[in-house]
This record gives structure tokens, sequence and C-alpha cells, in this order.
């Protein structure tokens, strides 16, 4: 048996019966790490050799009866933007390139208490800005189902590393869809909770209004359990809010007998391609089979919201990397003549391409005299967003489309037309701005075989709903049963 | 001169006293070694989120009562950006377009003595930033972050004010009220009230003038410095049939005049937005009410009071309530004493005279009410002259508040003891009278003046110490019989 088949939820149930041990565990995604790393290029920082090291001691642990969890020794990866102390966070920036973080990431210190073991960081496009994993900094991610082209992105990581059992499970972070469309490109889930479901602190902010970090799996049980492990209020991040603690593994009944489900034509539309649009069509009707009621219906205001993000998104995030200045950390020029030369050239040096359109595209939408423009008609119209999904959940439990527009394509054909890129985002930019939880979970591949993802959304803290409809399509399907990464084109 | 008119108006930051800092749990203690008060949060690293005090909300609701605002109760936090390495997110938490505090006033006396209510615009909380420390030696700058995130609010004022002296009230009793309310310890020579300061100048009936604006200054006699010069040069610029340019400057206190800084074509811009890491601060009735209710007597109100209560003038009453510090050890002193008159005597103008004298603020005098009552006593019963009384004062100046004695032990150690023995003073009035026969002539012949010159005389002789009542009866004794 190699364990590294083995979903989460059947690793635990192993440990606990002693049949299986965290150090075989560990050893067995360390050797995948070995054995694929060099065609998938998943981590920016492995930390295979320490993870083994801790593995031995959580097992004398357990032995004496010191069980802090039940998820104790189980291996996790985590996107190179969630802060873990004593090791580096680069956000796959030149920036921060030898940057190590003083302190945990709540989540962080959450699975340090559970006993939980990093297997590494991830990569990423820089500063999470990007969407096929190719503004990295460090090195291009390869997507396991085919090395010639992108993982997705921007947790193109940590959607290769669990597609191609690197790490049984990872944390991503999602802004504008970059946990669901490389979970959609790697044949994966992968879960975007609601806005303040999960604490953002020690996430390096892109965009603070729509950030949230969330889980990337091989199964929707994965996803609920590791929700489970992260949601929850923090002081330490005011954007957190304090809901009902819940338990997402019980809403998996595989029913969805009566689900009212809602199909918004425009997801639909131009600019889709046909095989994901029959693909997910199918998606739906399996749906209808299993006595969900599907309607149809008009979200037209989706129609502004990529426009909308990019506003919102860029003017935060030419704040938030407003403090990678060259001056109390990260990258500093070498040469500079004076102070505003130190500023200067350190973010020219530091900063990729892409980090920098956006930089510059957000001070321009905050400055004076475009202010009202730009970024106050975008929270407007973000307002509308809100209040059309509410409307639209005061009719349906979930609202199903596409999670990417294209299926995985080949590395560097977009990398150069940053329009293209954007457009990319066009199916799940909607549920950030609302704030909403979406999950993308596999349906089917395409006629080259590269997966193809349904995105399902929810209302506000409505997860389960969400999760229990995924789960009972998955059981339906057996995507992970009947298709698996074969790693074309590798050695 | 007098054709010009002069417009002034100040933003003052005032820290807060809160012990901890606006968004994260680091102390705001001054004076500490550099950077040891700082964690992720206020050295902005990545990653980390601000978390806003709410004291720091009670206190700017409380400032913004006592100055007579209304109070936002759906108000927010902005980010306000700027590069500068004494900041390390690159941009400062403040609010912009929805302060805490808004529409208020202070009302102050004019040049003539009329009462002149100055508005104020606007209070708002924000973070300080980081301090910049120059090396004398090698061109190095270094950063100390522990004031990076100490809570400020900044009061804006309304172009209000006419004259340097009117300036110069409005920020004492600004001072005075935020002490008395206990938000702010005050203290310029920290850094923790400091103002910058607004002024134009036009010929009267005619539009205002471009604006300049002082920043940072931190001491009353600065501004006032700083002010004199300012409102010559501009006046001289229109005298000469020029335009004040719109700039920002700074004092130079070594050269004595003001140097620009930044001119109005390189006005910053700072792209003020909501900050995204912080929810609304909604405020209830309740909330504001109960700050309302538990606000302690305020400057204007005590001083009706010790009007009434102590049958003080408005002007001695004003005096003493224009400090906290003041009024804490005037209201101390009565307590014990119970002689309101001559604790308000000894404080408006005594202590004010050695402040004066010495430059300091009030919140340096190092004794507190308990040691000015026992000075009292010591006059009152015959101890000591009022004249030692004041030499005593000045000692008590010369100790540190740590190691203050009691003013008995004080006239002990210096042997001021007031000499009230009949047969030792009997004794000096003789050899006075004996030694100046025509001060005597002179007082026989209706010279009364001739009595204070001998009872002076007298008091050089014991060095002060002589009871001053015994002195006028036995001189007017002991003349009689010449």
């Amino acid at each position: 048996m190699d364990l590294t088949d083995l979903t989460v939820h059947e690793l635990i149930e192993k440990l606990d019966k002693k049949e299986i041990s965290s150090e075989e565990i560990v050893k067995a995604y360390a050797d995948n790490i070995n054995a694929h790393e060099s065609d998938v290029k998943a981590f920016v920082t492995s930390q295979a050799d320490e993870a083994i090291e801790e593995s031995k001691k959580i097992d004398e642990e357990r032995k004496a009866g010191n069980i802090k969890s039940k998820f104790m020794g189980i291996p996790i990866g985590i996107k190179d933007n969630i802060c873990i102390k004593g090791v580096k966070t680069t956000c796959s920036s030149k920036m921060l390139e030898n940057f190590v973080s003083p302190y945990d990431a709540t989540v962080i210190e959450k699975f340090k208490e559970l006993g939980l073991i990093s297997l590494g960081k991830l990569n990423m496009d820089e500063f999470a800005m990007g969407a096929s994993t190719e503004y990295s900094a460090m090195h291009k991610t390869h997507n396991p189902w085919d090395l010639s082209t992108v993982p997705g992105g921007s947790s193109g990581g940590s959607a290769a590393a669990v597609a191609a059992h690197e790490v049984p499970w990872a944390l991503g972070s999602d802004t504008g869809g970059s946990i669901r469309q490389p979970a959609s490109f790697c044949g994966v889930v992968g879960l975007k909770p609601t806005y303040g479901l999960v604490s953002r602190y020690g996430l390096v902010a892109f965009a603070s209004s729509l950030d949230q970090i969330g889980p990337i799996t091989k199964d929707v049980t994965d996803s609920a359990i590791l929700l489970n492990l992260i949601a929850g209020h923090d002081e330490k991040d005011s954007t957190s809010v304090d809901v009902q603690k819940k338990d997402y593994t019980k809403a998996l009944t595989g029913s969805v007998k009566g689900l009212k489900i809602g199909v918004p034509k425009e997801f639909f539309g131009d600019g889709i391609n046909e095989e994901v649009k029959q693909k997910v069509t199918n998606a739906i009707n399996q749906y209808r089979e299993m006595g969900a009621e599907i309607e149809e219906f008009s979200l037209d205001i989706a129609n502004y919201s990529l426009a909308t993000y990019y506003i919102i998104a860029c003017a935060e995030a030419s704040s938030n990397l407003g403090r990678f200045d060259g001056i109390r950390y990260g990258y500093r020029a070498k040469d500079y003549k004076d102070l505003n030369e130190l500023f200067v050239n350190s973010r020219t040096e530091g900063f990729g391409a892409e980090v920098k359109r956006r930089i510059i595209l957000g001070t321009y939408v905050l400055s004076s005299g475009y202010y009202d423009a730009y970024y106050k008609k975008a929270q407007q119209v973000r307002k509308l967003v809100k209040k059309e999904f509410d409307e639209a959940f005061s009719k349906y439990d979930v609202i199903l489309t596409p999670t990417s527009p294209n299926v995985a394509y080949t590395i560097g054909t977009k990398s150069n037309n940053p329009l293209e890129m954007y457009l990319a985002d066009i199916c799940t930019v909607s549920v950030n701005i609302a704030g909403l939880p979406g999950i993308s979970i596999p349906v089917d591949v395409s006629k080259e075989g590269m997966p193809i993802g349904l995105q399902i959304i929810g209302n506000k803290f409505e997860e389960e709903k969400l999760l229990g409809a995924a789960y009972a399509l998955e059981q339906k399907i057996k995507f992970r049963e009947n298709h698996k990464p074969e790693f074309k084109g590798g050695k | 001169m007098d054709e010009y008119e002069i417009v002034i108006g100040l933003e003052v930051h005032a820290e807060l006293a809160t012990k901890t800092k606006i968004f994260c749990n680091c102390p705001t203690e001054f004076g500490a070694e550099p950077n040891t008060h700082i964690c992720p949060v206020c050295t902005a690293m990545p990653g980390t989120l601000p978390v806003l005090n709410e004291k720091v909300v009670e206190y700017a609701v409380k400032a913004g009562l006592a100055t007579n605002c209304w109070i936002e109760q759906n108000s927010k936090n902005d980010r306000k950006n700027y590069f500068y390495p004494d900041l390390p997110k690159s941009y400062q938490i403040s609010q912009f377009d929805k302060p805490l505090c808004n529409d208020g006033y202070i009302e102050i006396d004019d040049d003539e003595g009329n009462k002149k209510k100055i508005r104020i615009l606007r209070i708002h909380i924000e973070e300080d930033a980081g301090k910049l420390n120059h090396s004398e030696h090698g061109g190095d700058t270094l950063v100390d972050l522990n004031r990076a995130g100490v809570p400020l609010i900044e009061i804006v004022s309304e172009p209000d004010m006419r004259s340097k002296g009117e300036v110069d009230r409005y920020l004492r009793s600004l001072k005075s009220i935020l002490e008395c309310i206990e938000v702010s310890d005050c203290k310029m020579q920290e850094g923790s009230l400091r103002a910058d300061v607004n002024i134009s100048v036009h010929k009267k009936n005619a539009p205002f003038g471009n604006r300049c604006e002082m920043k940072n200054m931190n001491s009353f006699k600065t501004i006032q410095a700083a002010l004199e010069y300012e409102i010559n040069r501009q006046i001289d610029i229109c005298k000469n049939g020029g335009t004040v340019e719109q700039e920002t400057l700074r004092w130079d206190d070594a050269k004595a005049q003001t140097v620009v800084m930044r001119n109005k074509e390189n006005a910053q811009d700072y792209r003020y937005f909501p900050d995204p890491d912080l929810v609304a601060i909604k405020l209830s009735d309740e909330y504001i009410e109960n700050i309302k209710n538990n606000l302690p007597e305020l400057p204007e109100k005590k001083k009706a009071r010790y009007m009434t209560e102590f049958e003080l003038s408005e002007k001695d009453a004003k005096n003493l309530t224009s400090s906290k510090h003041l009024s804490k050890i005037f209201e101390d002193a009565v307590e014990i004493c119970k002689n309101a008159k001559a604790a308000a005597n000894l404080i408006i103008f005594d202590i004010a005279r050695i402040l004066n004298d010495k430059e300091l603020e009030e919140e340096e005098i190092p004794f507190t009410g308990k040691e000015l009552a026992s000075i009292i006593k010591l006059i009152e019963d015959g101890t000591i002259s009022s004249s030692i009384g004041k030499k005593v004062l000045e000692e008590l100046f010369t100790l540190s508040k740590e190691n203050m004695k009691d003013p008995k032990e004080i006239i002990e150690e210096k042997g001021w003891v007031q000499v009230s023995d009949e047969n030792v003073i009997k004794e000096v009035v003789s050899k006075i009278l004996a030694a100046n026969p025509g001060s005597v002539a002179d007082y026989k012949s209706g010279k009364t003046k001739a009595m204070a010159f001998l009872v002076g005389q007298a008091m050089k002789e014991t060095k002060g110490k002589a009871n001053p009542q015994m002195l006028n009866k036995i001189f007017a004794e002991e003349i009689d019989k010449i």
C-alpha cells in the first residue's frame, strides 16, 4: 500500500488504530518529494528532513500517551505567504528571498498545538499576484497532469504538491480565485472560506478585504476537516468573525435531495471554453438526477466584477506592499545615493514586473482626482455585487459555475499578456468581492486529459451547504478513483 | 503692522496616556532603550495585523466631549500612505473623513481680555511614527521604533486665532483640559504635546493670504519665537509688494528662523483610503453618555467653583485652574491648612515666579500640597516669617520628588526658625535705633515711612528671622520712649 494514495481522513484512522506511524507517513511523502520535485517544483523551501525528525518525536509521544490531537503527526504543506517562525517566508519574491519570519501565523499556531508537521513552503505567484505560478521569482511550478502546463495560481505550488502526492494536504490563500483555480487545474479540491471565518494573522497581505486562507486537499472530506482546524475567531485579526464553532464533516451526508441550486447564465457565455461548459453542465445534470432543484438565473452584476476586483485588489496591494521598502527587512539595493534612491532602487530591483504593474495601478486609482472615479466607484459596485448575491441566496442554497474558463494551458502562453491572465479570474472574483465561500471540485477531464473544476458558491458562513453539495457529487463521480495525474512529459 | 491681520490655526498632536500602543500590546512608556518596546505588529512584519486599542477611542471621545465636540457614532480608520524610514508600514493609520470628534470649541481671552471662542474643527485618532537617530560620528541613521504605534489625537482648530497671545492662551487652555481629563500627560519636553502652526497675514478687509505651516513645535517659547519671526517675515513680504508662498516650514532654533521643508508643488498625495484590516468604530449613545457623565471637573467649571468656594478673584481662580498640577497642589494644601488665600498667593506669585525664573513647567514642581500647607502653617503659627516661607519654597525646588523634605526639617537644618523672643528682639531694636538717629527723628516728625526702613534694617540684622509683628510693636514702643 502506498500511504500517499490515502486521504488524510484515511491516514488518521490508520494512525488511530496504530496500523501506521507518523514517521512512515512523513517518510512516504518525503520519498515522493524526492521522486517528483525535480519535475513539479512545487516547493520553495522543503522541510522534509526536519519533518522526519519531528515525526519520530511525535511517534514517541504518542506511544507515551501524550496525545495532542488525532491529527498529531500528520504532515501538511504551507503556501509560502503564511508565516512559520524561524522559517523563510518568501512570497516567491526576490524582495523576501531571505526573510525569516519571527512569528507564527495564527493557523500555524493552531497546527503546532494539534501536532501537525510542516513539510515545507510551497511556490506561488509573487505576493499571490497571478493565476499560473509563472510569476514566482523562484521558479515555475509544473502541473503534475502534464508537466508542460501551468498548475494555475497563485497557490499553484500547493495544488501541484497535493496532486503530485508530495503533501497529503496543503494551505493556500485566495484573493480572487488563488485556491479554487489551481485546484481546478490540478484536479484537487480547493476551498475558499467565507471572509472572516479564518484568521489572516500571519498571511502576508495582498488585498486585505479579499484575502482568505483555505484548504487544498485530495477530497471534500479532507477540506471539511482542515476547515474545522483553521476556522475560528482570532483576536489578532479584527476582521475575523466570532461565529459558532461547527463540525463541517457533519454536513457530508451524500444527499442533495431538495437542495435549491442556482445556475447564473453569465458564467456560461462567451470566453468560457466549450468543453469546460459541457462538462460542468454534465455535473449540474448529475445534481438534478440526485434530486436537487436546478434553476437558471441572471447575475448580471458579475459582468462588472472583474473590473471592480482589479481596482480594489490593486489599491489595497499598493498600500500593503509599501512596507517592503528595504529599511527593516527584505531586499535592499546595493547602490543608492540618498534615501529616495534607497526606496526606489530596492523596490525596482526587489519586485517582479506583475507586482510592480499592480502597485502602479493601485497607486493610480487611489490618487487624488482619480479616487472617486475608480476606488470609490468600485466600492459602490462591490455593494451591488453583495446585494445581487443576497437576492440569489434568498432563492438558492448554492450557486454552480465553472471554476475557470479554461483547463491548464502550456507554460509561457499567457504570462506576457496581463489582460488575458486577468481574465482567468472571471469566474472566481465575484465570490471574493462578496466575501462568500466557494469550493472547486474536479468533475471530469478534457480530451487531453486535463482536469475540469466545478465551482460551488455558498452564502456567508454556510460552508456546510457547499461542502454537503460538493461531497454528494464527489461520491457520485468518483473522480479520484477514475483519474490520476500521470506526470506527462516527465522523466 | 496694525494694518495687517494675522490668521493662525493649530493642529495639536497629543500622545495619549494609554499603557499600551494603539494597535498592539507594546508599552508606551517614554525613554526606554531603542527598539525594546517593539513587536511584529508595530515593526510591520509581513502578515501582521492591527487591532484597535479601545482605550484610545475612549480617551479621544473624552477629549472631544471636554472640548464641546459632537461624537461620530459610525467612525473608521483610514490609511495615510507615504514612505519614510520611521514609518514601518509605509502608511500611518489615521482618520480621514469620519473623525471621532467634530465641531467643538475652547473659550479663551482675546488680547483685550474679552471672551472668545476658538473653534475646533475635529479631533481624530492616529498612530505616532518611530524616531530617526542621526549618528554624530559617521553618516549612519538609526531607526528607533519604540514610539511607532504610540496613540495620538490630533486636535485641529479653525483658523480663529489673531495674535501670538491668543495662540499661547489657546494652547495652555487645551493643555490644561487634556491634563485635567487625564488623557495625556502633555509633557512638551518629551514630545507628548506638539503643534503644527498654520499662519497667514493679509491687509485688513482684504482676502486671506497664503498660509505657511510650521511643523512640530514643542514648546510654548519656541512657538512664540517662531510666530514672532514668521509674522514679521510674512508682513515684510506683503509690504514689499510680494506674495507669501504656500510652504511647509521648520523652525531652526539655532538660527532662530523658519526654514523651508517643502513647497506647494511638492505637496504629497497621501492616497487616503479606509483601512481594510480594521472594522468600523461604532459607538452607542450609552457609551458616549457614560463617558460624558464620568468626566472630571473641567478647568472652566473649577474656576467658577474656586471663585465661590474660596472667594478668589476670577484672575486668581483662572491662574490656579490653568494647570492640573497647580490646582492639585492648591486643593491638597487647602485641605490640610484651610487657608485658601495664603495657598493661592504662594502659588500665583511665588511659585509662578520661581517656575518662570527656572524655566520649568508646572508638572516639574517637585513638591505637593502637603509641603505647601506645611509652609503656610509654619507662617501662621509664627515659626517662620513669610519671607522665610518664600526661601523655603526656593529650597524645595532644589530637591527632587523622590527626596522631598518636610519644610519643618529645612528650617531646622538652616536655622531659619523665626525669632519671637522679646528680649532678643528688644536688643536688636535698640541696636538699630542707636545706629539710625536720623530715621528716628524722621518718624517722630511724622514720616511714617521711616518705620518701614527701621524694620527692614532689623530684618537684615536677623537675616529675616525676626517676627515682623513683634518688630513693629517693639519699635513703636521703644521710639515712644525716646
